[in-house]
C-alpha cells in the first residue's frame, strides 16, 4: 500500500504547475473566459507539447497509454489551475475510442494534438440517466442517418469530432439498443450553438437532421453500445472527481490564507471558533473527498463492472457533497468578497457547482449505488 | 499509489481469521454480537485467550511482550478483532498507562507492572477527568502531598476522579494529581500509580442515560501512596500525559466495528417490513443508508491513508490527523446506532434490563435484534464526547493541522 505518486506522474504534475504559474494566472485566464474562443489559442499546442494530449492515448497510436492515476494526477492539476482547455472532453472521447476498438487515425491525432474531442451523450428528457435515448440513428445503406438532438455537450464546439448515442433500436430507455458514432463536427446536417456557461467554460447545444455517416463511423458493435458507454462515463465522472479534488484543493487554501490575513475586531478572522469550526469541518470533508477520489481513481483502472460503478458512483456523490461544503463555505468565510467575480474563490465554487451537474449529480449516483448488488445483498 | 493491501498483508490476514474462527469462544461472540453487556469475566477471558497467543499488546516493543506487528497488520488485526465479534482489550492497562511507564518509568516499575498488564492481573483505570475539570484537563486538583512516615516516601492524595470507565473492576488506577498549586497549572502535575484496594479509595456508580453502569466517581480521602509509585519526575505528569494522548491510533476510527454494525443495520432493514416490503426498499430508508455506507467508504480509505504514510515515515503516532479520524468515526458509530434504531422501531421500546444482562435467553419485547438497539443509541452519545470532545477536536485541527 502506498500513497505516492511515481516519478513521471509527480514530473507531470510539475510541468503542469509550471505552466499554469506562467500561462494561466487569475488574470490571465479571466482574459481568456472573455474572450471569443473562451481559451487560450497557444494553450492547446502547449498541453500537446508537454505530452498531455499523447498520455491517454495507447502507444500503438503514438501515446504513452496512460492509466486512470496519471490522468487523476492531470485533472487534478488542471482543477487548481481552473483550466478552460477542452482537455476533459478530449480524453474522455479518446476513452470511448479506445474501449470500441479500432479508429486507430482519430486517436493518433489526438495524440499528435491536432484533434479535440466531445461527447454528445445528454438529452433534454434524460436528465443524468445516459440510456435514454431519443436521437434515432438508422441504417442506410452501408451507413446510417442520425437525427435528434443533443444538450450540454461540453466543448462542443471546439470539437473536431463528436462522439455521439443514439438509439439504433429498442425502447427510448433500454440499455440494449444503443450505437456509438465518432461525428466529425464539419458533416453536413451538424447544427452547434455554442455557449458560456457560468463558470466560463463552453457547451453547446447538438442538432442532427439526418446527418449520413459511413459504417465505419461506429465505435463499437451496433446496438451494443451500452457497455462502453456506462464505462466510459465512469472514466468521465472518475476524472471529474479528481478535477473536483484540485479545485478544492486550491480553494481550501485560499480560504485559509484569507482567515490568516484578515483582519476583525483586531484580530485575523481565522481566531474566531465558529470559523474554525468551520474550516475544520471543511477540512474533514476535504479529506474523504480525497480518499474517495483517489479510491475511484484505483478502481478504474482494473476493477470488475460492479466494483468500479459501485466505486465511482459513491466517489462522485461524496465528492459532490464535499464539493458544496467547500464551496459554500468558502464563499461564506470570505464574507463580501466571496460573492464577487474578483475573487478567485467565487470562480471554483462555480466550477466545483458545474461539474455536479456533469455526469450524474449526487440523486443520480446514490440511486445508482443503492442500485447495484452489493448494496442490497452486502452480509 | 496502490490502496491495496500487499500478498503479504492478505496472508496475515487469513492468519488471523484463522486464529479467531478457533480461538474465539462462541457464546463470547455471541453476546458481542447481539448487543448484549459484557461482564468483567468476559473481558478478562478474551484477554488471557489474546495474551496466550502473544497478540494481546500489538503495539508494545517485542522485548516488553509485542508482536513487532507493522502498522497495517495492527490495522488488520482489530478490524478482523471487530468484525468477528470480540470483546475489546481493554486500553488502560495495555494502550494508555503502559507505554507511559515504558517511556518514563523506573526498571522496578516496569518489571512489576508490565508482566501483570499483559496478563490481565491488574485491571486499570483511568483518572485524569474530574468534576471541574473536562476538557480542560490542566485545571485538575485532586492533590497529592509529600511526606515520610515510618513505612517510607508517600504521597498523601485528595480529591475526586470522574468519569473513571469500569473502575468498579479495577485494581489499580493511574492519576494525574496536583503536586505543586503554586506554578502555572500545567507544571504543578504528577503521574502516579494508585491501588484501587487502598484504605481511602471509594468507588461510586454513575448510572447512564440508558442505564447501564460504566462509568464511576473515584473519591480519594487521605488515601496513602507509595513515593515508589510516581512514574517519571515530579511535577512533570502534563509531559507525560500528553504522550499518552499522542499514542491515539488509527483505531479510532473503529472502521471495523462500523463495518460490522453496517452488516447488522442491513440484515435487520431488509427483514423489517415498511408498507408491505423489506425496509431497505424504501427509497427514503435506503438513502440514508447509502449516505452512510459511502462514508465509511471514504473513511476507511483515510485510514488506509494515514496508515500507509505511516508505515513510510518512521513510528510515529498519526498525530493531529487522529482528530479527523475521531470525528469522522464517531459520526458514523452515532449515524449507525441511530438508523438501527430507526429501523428497529417499535420493536426496540422494551426496556429489557434482564436479556441485556444475559440473564434471559430471549427479549421480552418478542424480537431479540431489535431488544439493545435503544441503549445502544443512547449509550453511543457518549462516544462524540469522550476522548475529547469533537469540539475539542475541531479546535485540534484548526489550530495544529490548518494553523489558525
Amino acid at each position: 500500500m502506498n500513497v505516492d505518486f511515481n516519478p513521471e506522474q509527480v514530473q507531470f504534475a510539475d510541468a503542469l504547475k509550471r505552466w499554469i504559474a506562467r500561462d494561466y494566472s487569475f488574470e490571465q485566464r479571466r482574459a481568456m473566459l472573455r474572450s471569443e474562443a473562451g481559451s487560450a489559442s497557444q494553450a492547446w499546442a502547449t498541453l500537446a507539447e508537454l505530452g498531455m494530449t499523447a498520455l491517454p492515448v495507447p502507444e500503438a497510436q503514438g501515446g504513452f497509454d496512460g492509466g486512470a492515476v496519471d490522468l487523476f494526477v492531470v485533472m487534478r492539476e488542471l482543477g487548481r489551475g481552473l483550466v478552460l482547455e477542452p482537455y476533459f472532453a478530449t480524453v474522455l472521447g479518446a476513452q470511448f475510442l479506445k474501449l470500441g476498438g479500432g479508429h486507430a487515425a482519430l486517436l493518433e491525432r489526438v495524440a499528435a494534438g491536432d484533434l479535440k474531442l466531445a461527447c454528445a451523450l445528454g438529452e433534454r428528457q434524460a436528465r443524468h440517466a445516459l440510456h435514454d435515448i431519443a436521437l434515432r440513428a438508422e441504417q442506410a445503406g452501408e451507413g446510417w442517418r442520425l437525427s435528434g438532438e443533443k444538450v450540454a455537450v461540453v466543448y462542443g464546439q471546439d470539437a473536431g469530432v463528436l462522439i455521439v448515442s443514439a438509439r439504433s433500436a429498442g425502447g427510448q430507455r433500454d440499455e440494449a439498443g444503443i450505437s456509438l458514432f465518432a461525428l466529425p463536427h464539419d458533416a453536413p446536417g451538424v447544427q452547434v450553438t455554442g455557449y458560456r456557461s457560468l463558470d466560463g467554460q463552453r457547451a453547446a447545444t447538438l442538432r442532427l437532421d439526418g446527418v449520413a455517416l459511413p459504417a465505419s463511423a461506429l465505435i463499437g458493435a451496433a446496438g451494443a453500445g451500452w457497455d462502453i458507454l456506462d464505462a466510459a462515463a465512469d472514466y468521465g465522472a472518475g476524472l471529474l472527481c479528481a478535477e473536483a479534488l484540485g479545485a478544492m484543493e486550491a480553494l481550501f487554501e485560499a480560504t485559509l490564507d484569507y482567515l490568516k490575513t484578515r483582519q476583525q475586531f483586531g484580530v485575523p478572522i481565522g481566531k474566531f471558533q465558529a470559523l474554525q469550526h468551520r474550516m475544520a469541518d471543511m477540512f474533514i470533508h476535504l479529506e474523504q473527498a480525497r480518499s474517495m477520489a483517489m479510491l475511484a481513481a484505483v478502481k478504474l483502472d482494473g476493477a470488475d463492472a460492479a466494483e468500479r460503478r459501485r466505486v465511482v458512483s459513491a466517489a462522485k456523490y461524496r465528492v459532490g457533497q464535499a464539493a458544496r461544503f467547500i464551496g459554500q463555505g468558502a464563499v461564506q468565510l470570505h464574507g463580501g468578497m466571496g460573492v464577487t467575480d474578483e475573487l478567485a474563490a467565487a470562480h471554483y465554487f462555480k466550477r466545483l457547482s458545474m461539474i455536479e451537474l456533469t455526469l450524474g449529480d449526487r440523486d443520480h449516483h446514490l440511486a445508482r449505488f443503492m442500485a447495484q448488488p452489493g448494496f442490497q445483498q452486502a452480509a | 499509489m496502490d490502496l491495496h493491501y500487499s500478498d503479504e498483508d492478505l496472508a496475515f490476514r487469513d492468519q488471523v481469521r484463522a486464529f479467531l474462527d478457533s480461538h474465539l469462544p462462541k457464546d463470547l461472540q455471541a453476546k458481542v454480537l447481539k448487543h448484549l453487556r459484557l461482564s468483567k469475566d468476559d473481558f478478562v477471558r478474551w484477554h488471557k485467550i489474546l495474551a496466550k497467543q502473544g497478540w494481546v499488546a500489538p503495539g508494545w516493543p517485542v522485548e516488553f511482550g509485542g508482536t513487532g506487528w507493522s502498522p497495517v497488520q495492527r490495522h488488520i488485526f482489530e478490524e478482523e478483532c471487530a468484525r468477528a465479534g470480540t470483546p475489546r482489550v481493554m486500553p488502560f492497562g495495555i494502550d494508555m498507562v503502559a507505554p507511559v511507564i515504558m517511556a518514563f518509568g523506573n526498571q522496578q516499575q516496569k518489571d512489576h507492572f508490565l508482566p501483570r498488564i499483559l496478563s490481565c492481573e491488574d485491571w486499570w483505570c483511568q483518572g485524569y477527568s474530574e468534576p471541574g475539570a473536562g476538557s480542560d484537563l490542566a485545571s485538575l486538583k485532586t492533590s497529592a502531598v509529600r511526606g515520610v512516615d515510618a513505612d517510607g516516601e508517600h504521597y498523601i492524595v485528595n480529591g475526586q476522579k470522574t468519569w473513571t470507565t469500569l473502575a468498579q473492576h479495577a485494581d489499580m488506577i493511574f492519576c494525574l494529581v496536583r503536586t505543586d498549586p503554586s506554578v502555572r497549572k500545567q507544571e504543578g502535575i504528577s503521574f502516579l500509580l494508585i491501588d484501587m484496594h487502598a484504605p481511602g479509595v471509594t468507588v461510586r456508580p454513575i448510572i447512564m442515560l440508558d442505564e447501564d453502569h460504566e462509568v464511576n466517581e473515584v473519591f480519594f480521602d487521605n488515601v496513602r501512596v507509595p513515593a515508589a509509585n510516581l512514574v517519571g519526575q515530579e511535577n512533570r505528569g502534563w509531559t507525560y500525559a500528553k504522550y499518552l494522548l499522542g499514542h491515539e491510533r488509527t483505531g479510532i476510527a473503529a472502521v471495523g466495528r462500523s463495518k460490522r454494525e453496517l452488516a447488522f443495520l442491513k440484515r435487520l432493514a431488509r427483514r423489517e417490513q415498511n408498507n408491505g416490503r423489506p425496509l431497505l426498499e424504501d427509497p427514503l430508508f435506503a438513502a440514508k443508508v447509502a449516505d452512510l455506507e459511502i462514508e465509511l467508504m471514504a473513511l476507511e480509505t483515510t485510514v488506509l491513508r494515514v496508515l500507509a504514510q505511516a508505515r513510510e515515515g518512521a513510528k510515529a503516532a498519526p498525530g493531529p490527523e487522529a482528530s479527523v479520524l475521531k470525528v469522522r468515526g464517531t459520526d458514523i458509530q452515532q449515524a449507525l446506532t441511530e438508523l438501527m434504531l430507526e429501523a428497529a422501531g417499535p420493536l426496540a421500546l422494551a426496556f429489557d434490563a434482564a436479556y441485556l444482562e444475559g440473564e434471559q435467553e430471549h427479549g421480552i419485547g418478542g424480537d431479540d435484534d431489535a431488544a439493545p438497539l435503544a441503549s445502544y443509541y443512547f449509550n453511543y452519545r457518549k462516544t462524540s464526547i469522550y476522548g475529547g470532545s469533537n469540539e475539542i477536536q475541531r479546535n485540534i485541527i484548526s489550530q495544529m493541522i490548518l494553523g489558525l
